[in-house]
């Protein structure tokens, strides 16, 4: 964590408005972004951004530091997407959206690995976004923000066991998916 | 030797992200399969764009952190309110005890009087 943001946490702890608001300002993006990817859709990821700092103020006096802080609120957010999806089930008894259309993502780093990475990039996140949300939810957190099991089982509130299963199912639906072998393709086209 | 589906890929994709060492008969066997080898390369693909992800930011405009402010100020608002109305609601339960014991007070000394 850059210095700065732990300055901010350490101050919005002991009840500093500003820096609150300073460490919203620059932590929302990336917590939008994986509230994104976990709903699948703009709308559910602002509603779940909104969760997640009303809880992170709450809770900042709890945040012990032994985990980075946006470790601490990706945890958070996982959480909050997991209610937030099952409020919307119980509800309105609509599916997540699994084809949602995926915005392109604002690149500002590297641009020749930029140029070459970008169309299967731009396929993984459309393959992402096909997954059901269940299986989605843990490979975003596990293989895209490294979140351990034990993390990714509590957030979720589902067994070590089951996330692992969970894991290699979508793994393997995306490998098919954008890297499917000779016969996985003939089997595709019939 | 030959894997089940399920066996097979939950050992390709641990190998790829390296936390799981294939024993000496998987290795044996990976070794010799070229379509485990194929499967393993297409899984190590898969993890390093799956990472290259982690560096890409959707995003969502100033307008909502604005608005994620605007909606802790309100939460904090309506604590304020909250404890408000929680210590004017003490206040008054203590004067009326206070009330009320000064009468059973008064009461009993007339009454002993």
């Amino acid at each position: 964590m850059p210095d700065d943001l732990a300055d901010l946490v350490a101050a919005a702890k002991e009840g500093d408005r500003t820096a609150f608001d300073a460490l919203v300002r620059a932590t929302y993006a990336e917590t939008y972004t994986l509230a994104f990817r976990l709903t699948g859709n703009e709308e559910d990821a602002r509603d779940v951004v909104q969760d997640v700092y009303l809880r992170a103020f709450k809770g900042l006096r709890r945040f012990r530091g032994d985990a980075q802080f946006t470790t601490w609120l990706y945890r958070i957010t996982a959480n909050c997407a997991t209610t937030h999806a099952g409020r919307r089930a119980r509800h309105r008894h609509d599916e997540l959206i699994d084809d949602a259309h995926v915005p392109d993502p604002h690149h500002d780093r590297d641009p020749e690995a930029r140029a070459d990475n970008r169309e299967l990039r731009e396929r993984l996140q459309v393959a992402l976004a096909a997954l059901p949300p269940k299986l989605r939810a843990v490979v975003v957190l596990r293989d895209i923000y490294d979140l351990p099991h034990e993390a990714i089982a509590k957030e979720l509130d589902i067994t070590e066991t089951a996330a692992k299963v969970r894991l290699h199912r979508a793994r393997r639906r995306l490998r098919e998916d954008l890297f499917p072998l000779p016969d996985e393709e003939r089997a595709r086209a019939v | 030797v030959r894997f089940d589906d399920d066996r097979l890929s939950a050992l390709l994709s641990d190998v790829a992200d390296g936390t799981v060492d294939p024993d000496a008969a998987d290795l044996v066997a990976l070794e010799h399969d070229l379509r485990f080898q194929a499967e393993l390369v297409q899984y190590r693909k898969l993890l390093r764009a799956l990472h290259s992800l982690r560096l890409e930011v959707v995003d969502p405009g100033p307008a909502l952190a604005d608005e994620v402010l605007a909606l802790v100020d309100e939460g904090l608002e309506r604590h304020g309110v909250r404890s408000v109305v929680t210590s004017r609601r003490l206040a008054y339960l203590a004067a009326a005890t206070a009330a009320g014991v000064g009468s059973a007070f008064v009461l009993a000394r007339r009454r002993a009087a």
